[in-house]
Protein backbone atom coordinates (compact mmCIF):
# COMPACT_ATOMS: atom_id res chain seq x y z
CA UNK A 1 0.00 0.00 0.00
CA UNK A 2 1.10 3.54 -0.70
CA UNK A 3 0.07 6.60 1.25
CA UNK A 4 0.02 10.02 -0.35
CA UNK A 5 -0.51 12.99 1.91
CA UNK A 6 -1.54 16.55 1.16
CA UNK A 7 -2.00 19.15 3.86
CA UNK A 8 -3.31 22.69 3.56
CA UNK A 9 -3.71 24.39 6.89
CA UNK A 10 -6.06 22.21 8.90
CA UNK A 11 -7.24 20.26 5.85
CA UNK A 12 -5.59 16.91 5.32
CA UNK A 13 -6.11 14.59 2.36
CA UNK A 14 -4.72 11.09 2.51
CA UNK A 15 -4.83 9.05 -0.70
CA UNK A 16 -4.31 5.34 -0.47
CA UNK A 17 -3.37 2.88 -3.18
CA UNK A 18 -3.16 -0.89 -2.97
CA UNK A 19 -4.71 -2.93 -0.17
CA UNK A 20 -5.67 -1.86 3.31
CA UNK A 21 -5.35 -5.11 5.26
CA UNK A 22 -3.62 -6.74 8.22
CA UNK A 23 -0.13 -6.13 6.88
CA UNK A 24 -0.66 -2.55 5.70
CA UNK A 25 -3.19 -1.11 8.20
CA UNK A 26 -0.43 -0.30 10.75
CA UNK A 27 1.12 2.07 8.16
CA UNK A 28 -2.07 4.10 7.93
CA UNK A 29 -2.53 3.98 11.69
CA UNK A 30 1.00 5.36 12.14
CA UNK A 31 0.47 8.06 9.52
CA UNK A 32 -2.78 9.22 11.13
CA UNK A 33 -1.32 9.20 14.62
CA UNK A 34 1.48 11.36 13.31
CA UNK A 35 -0.59 13.88 11.35
CA UNK A 36 -4.20 14.01 12.60
CA UNK A 37 -3.45 16.45 15.40
CA UNK A 38 -5.17 19.81 14.75
CA UNK A 39 -6.82 18.62 11.53
CA UNK A 40 -10.44 19.78 11.13
CA UNK A 41 -11.14 18.35 7.66
CA UNK A 42 -9.83 14.89 6.94
CA UNK A 43 -10.41 13.39 3.49
CA UNK A 44 -9.51 9.81 2.73
CA UNK A 45 -9.29 9.24 -0.99
CA UNK A 46 -9.80 5.57 -1.91
CA UNK A 47 -9.71 5.99 -5.69
CA UNK A 48 -6.71 3.68 -6.02
CA UNK A 49 -7.51 1.42 -3.09
CA UNK A 50 -8.40 -2.13 -4.14
CA UNK A 51 -9.94 -3.52 -0.98
CA UNK A 52 -10.17 -3.23 2.78
CA UNK A 53 -10.30 -5.89 5.49
CA UNK A 54 -11.37 -5.62 9.14
CA UNK A 55 -7.86 -4.50 10.11
CA UNK A 56 -8.41 -1.45 7.88
CA UNK A 57 -11.89 -0.89 9.30
CA UNK A 58 -10.37 -0.74 12.77
CA UNK A 59 -8.12 2.15 11.70
CA UNK A 60 -10.99 3.97 9.96
CA UNK A 61 -13.14 3.66 13.07
CA UNK A 62 -10.38 5.07 15.27
CA UNK A 63 -9.91 8.00 12.85
CA UNK A 64 -13.66 8.64 12.73
CA UNK A 65 -13.79 8.77 16.54
CA UNK A 66 -10.99 11.32 16.66
CA UNK A 67 -12.57 13.41 13.90
CA UNK A 68 -15.99 13.32 15.59
CA UNK A 69 -14.33 15.38 18.32
CA UNK A 70 -12.30 17.78 16.22
CA UNK A 71 -13.94 18.18 12.84
CA UNK A 72 -15.11 16.16 9.85
CA UNK A 73 -13.96 13.09 8.02
CA UNK A 74 -14.98 12.17 4.49
CA UNK A 75 -14.19 9.04 2.50
CA UNK A 76 -14.09 9.55 -1.27
CA UNK A 77 -14.06 7.45 -4.44
CA UNK A 78 -15.00 4.13 -2.86
CA UNK A 79 -15.05 1.18 -5.29
CA UNK A 80 -17.75 -1.49 -5.41
CA UNK A 81 -15.87 -4.08 -3.35
CA UNK A 82 -15.07 -1.61 -0.58
CA UNK A 83 -18.62 -0.21 -0.62
CA UNK A 84 -19.92 -3.73 -0.10
CA UNK A 85 -17.60 -4.15 2.89
CA UNK A 86 -18.92 -0.88 4.33
CA UNK A 87 -22.50 -2.01 3.81
CA UNK A 88 -22.04 -5.51 5.24
CA UNK A 89 -20.38 -4.14 8.37
CA UNK A 90 -22.65 -1.14 8.89
CA UNK A 91 -19.72 1.22 8.31
CA UNK A 92 -21.80 2.92 5.61
CA UNK A 93 -23.81 4.41 8.51
CA UNK A 94 -20.77 5.45 10.53
CA UNK A 95 -18.67 7.00 7.77
CA UNK A 96 -19.43 9.93 5.49
CA UNK A 97 -18.93 8.49 2.02
CA UNK A 98 -18.93 10.76 -1.02
CA UNK B 1 -5.26 -29.46 -5.68
CA UNK B 2 -2.57 -26.95 -4.81
CA UNK B 3 -1.02 -26.92 -1.35
CA UNK B 4 1.06 -24.27 0.38
CA UNK B 5 2.61 -24.58 3.82
CA UNK B 6 3.86 -21.41 5.51
CA UNK B 7 4.84 -20.34 8.97
CA UNK B 8 1.78 -18.68 10.49
CA UNK B 9 3.13 -15.12 10.61
CA UNK B 10 1.44 -11.89 9.59
CA UNK B 11 4.15 -11.12 7.05
CA UNK B 12 3.39 -14.39 5.24
CA UNK B 13 -0.22 -13.46 4.49
CA UNK B 14 0.68 -11.86 1.11
CA UNK B 15 2.34 -15.15 0.10
CA UNK B 16 -0.89 -16.98 0.79
CA UNK B 17 -2.87 -14.37 -1.15
CA UNK B 18 -0.53 -14.65 -4.15
CA UNK B 19 -0.67 -18.43 -4.02
CA UNK B 20 -4.47 -18.51 -4.06
CA UNK B 21 -4.71 -15.75 -6.68
CA UNK B 22 -2.55 -17.79 -9.07
CA UNK B 23 -5.21 -20.51 -9.08
CA UNK B 24 -8.05 -18.01 -9.31
CA UNK B 25 -6.52 -16.16 -12.23
CA UNK B 26 -6.05 -19.40 -14.13
CA UNK B 27 -9.80 -19.92 -13.75
CA UNK B 28 -10.69 -16.44 -14.93
CA UNK B 29 -12.18 -15.49 -11.58
CA UNK B 30 -13.96 -12.10 -11.75
CA UNK B 31 -11.95 -9.37 -10.04
CA UNK B 32 -14.64 -8.62 -7.48
CA UNK B 33 -14.83 -12.26 -6.35
CA UNK B 34 -11.03 -12.43 -6.25
CA UNK B 35 -10.94 -9.43 -3.93
CA UNK B 36 -13.63 -10.90 -1.68
CA UNK B 37 -11.51 -14.04 -1.42
CA UNK B 38 -8.38 -11.96 -0.73
CA UNK B 39 -10.22 -10.24 2.13
CA UNK B 40 -11.33 -13.63 3.49
CA UNK B 41 -7.72 -14.86 3.39
CA UNK B 42 -6.58 -11.79 5.33
CA UNK B 43 -9.24 -12.33 8.01
CA UNK B 44 -8.69 -16.07 8.38
CA UNK B 45 -4.88 -15.98 8.31
CA UNK B 46 -4.66 -13.13 10.80
CA UNK B 47 -6.96 -15.09 13.13
CA UNK B 48 -4.72 -18.15 12.86
CA UNK B 49 -1.62 -16.07 13.62
CA UNK B 50 -3.25 -14.35 16.60
CA UNK B 51 -5.34 -17.08 18.18
CA UNK B 52 -4.13 -20.50 17.10
CA UNK B 53 -0.53 -20.19 18.16
CA UNK B 54 -0.44 -17.17 20.45
CA UNK B 55 3.18 -16.27 21.16
CA UNK B 56 4.49 -19.35 19.37
CA UNK B 57 4.97 -19.78 15.67
CA UNK B 58 3.41 -22.76 14.00
CA UNK B 59 2.56 -23.83 10.51
CA UNK B 60 -0.48 -23.08 8.42
CA UNK B 61 -1.43 -25.26 5.50
CA UNK B 62 -3.55 -23.83 2.70
CA UNK B 63 -5.21 -26.03 0.11
CA UNK B 64 -6.90 -24.72 -2.99
CA UNK B 65 -9.28 -26.88 -4.99
CA UNK B 66 -11.04 -25.57 -8.04
CA UNK B 67 -13.89 -27.02 -10.02
CA UNK B 68 -14.75 -25.98 -13.54
CA UNK B 69 -18.42 -26.91 -13.70
CA UNK B 70 -19.78 -24.95 -11.98
CA UNK B 71 -16.81 -22.65 -11.52
CA UNK B 72 -15.98 -22.56 -7.85
CA UNK B 73 -13.10 -22.64 -5.46
CA UNK B 74 -12.72 -24.36 -2.09
CA UNK B 75 -9.94 -23.06 0.13
CA UNK B 76 -9.01 -24.99 3.27
CA UNK B 77 -6.93 -23.48 6.08
CA UNK B 78 -5.36 -25.94 8.51
CA UNK B 79 -3.39 -25.20 11.65
CA UNK B 80 -2.29 -27.25 14.65
CA UNK B 81 -2.86 -24.57 17.27
CA UNK B 82 -5.35 -24.47 20.11
CA UNK B 83 -8.90 -25.41 19.12
CA UNK B 84 -10.55 -22.25 17.87
CA UNK B 85 -13.92 -22.14 16.16
CA UNK B 86 -14.30 -18.68 14.63
CA UNK B 87 -17.90 -19.44 13.64
CA UNK B 88 -18.98 -19.83 17.25
CA UNK B 89 -18.74 -16.12 18.04
CA UNK B 90 -21.96 -14.13 17.97
CA UNK B 91 -22.38 -11.81 14.99
CA UNK B 92 -21.38 -8.24 15.82
CA UNK B 93 -24.00 -5.53 16.22
CA UNK B 94 -23.51 -3.56 13.02
CA UNK B 95 -26.04 -0.87 13.94
CA UNK B 96 -24.01 0.74 16.72
CA UNK B 97 -22.53 4.22 16.40
CA UNK B 98 -18.80 4.86 16.04
CA UNK B 99 -18.44 5.48 19.77
CA UNK B 100 -20.15 2.23 20.75
CA UNK B 101 -18.49 0.05 18.12
CA UNK B 102 -16.32 -2.96 18.83
CA UNK B 103 -14.19 -4.28 16.00
CA UNK B 104 -13.96 -7.82 17.33
CA UNK B 105 -15.81 -10.35 15.23
CA UNK B 106 -16.19 -8.14 12.15
CA UNK B 107 -13.63 -10.07 10.13
CA UNK B 108 -15.29 -13.45 10.53
CA UNK B 109 -18.67 -11.84 9.94
CA UNK B 110 -17.41 -10.42 6.62
CA UNK B 111 -16.15 -13.86 5.60
CA UNK B 112 -19.51 -15.45 6.43
CA UNK B 113 -21.36 -12.80 4.43
CA UNK B 114 -19.13 -12.81 1.35
CA UNK B 115 -18.47 -16.55 0.92
CA UNK B 116 -21.08 -19.12 -0.11
CA UNK B 117 -20.10 -21.60 2.61
CA UNK B 118 -17.85 -21.50 5.64
CA UNK B 119 -17.24 -24.69 7.57
CA UNK B 120 -15.15 -25.38 10.64
CA UNK B 121 -14.06 -28.64 12.20
CA UNK B 122 -11.46 -29.73 14.71
CA UNK B 123 -9.95 -33.06 13.83
CA UNK B 124 -6.78 -34.91 14.86
CA UNK B 125 -5.45 -31.88 16.71
CA UNK B 126 -6.06 -29.54 13.79
CA UNK B 127 -8.31 -26.57 13.17
CA UNK B 128 -9.76 -26.96 9.70
CA UNK B 129 -11.62 -24.03 8.17
CA UNK B 130 -13.05 -24.41 4.71
CA UNK B 131 -14.50 -21.65 2.56
CA UNK B 132 -16.36 -22.13 -0.71
CA UNK B 133 -17.10 -19.52 -3.31
CA UNK B 134 -18.65 -20.06 -6.69
CA UNK B 135 -18.44 -17.55 -9.48
CA UNK B 136 -19.96 -19.35 -12.42
CA UNK B 137 -22.88 -17.79 -14.20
Amino acid sequence: MNIDKKQQGTQLTISLSGRLDTTTAPQLEGELKHSINGVTDLTLDFEKLEYISSAGLRVLLAAQKVMNKQGEMVVRHVNETIMEVFEITGFSDILTIE
Amino acid sequence: MQVLIVEAKLENIPRVTDFVNDSLEALGCPMKVCMQIDIAIDEIMSNIVRYAYGENIGKAEIKVEVTEQPQSVVITFIDSGVPYDPLKAADPDITLSAEERQIGGLGVYMVKKSMDEVEYKYKDGQNILMITKSFGK
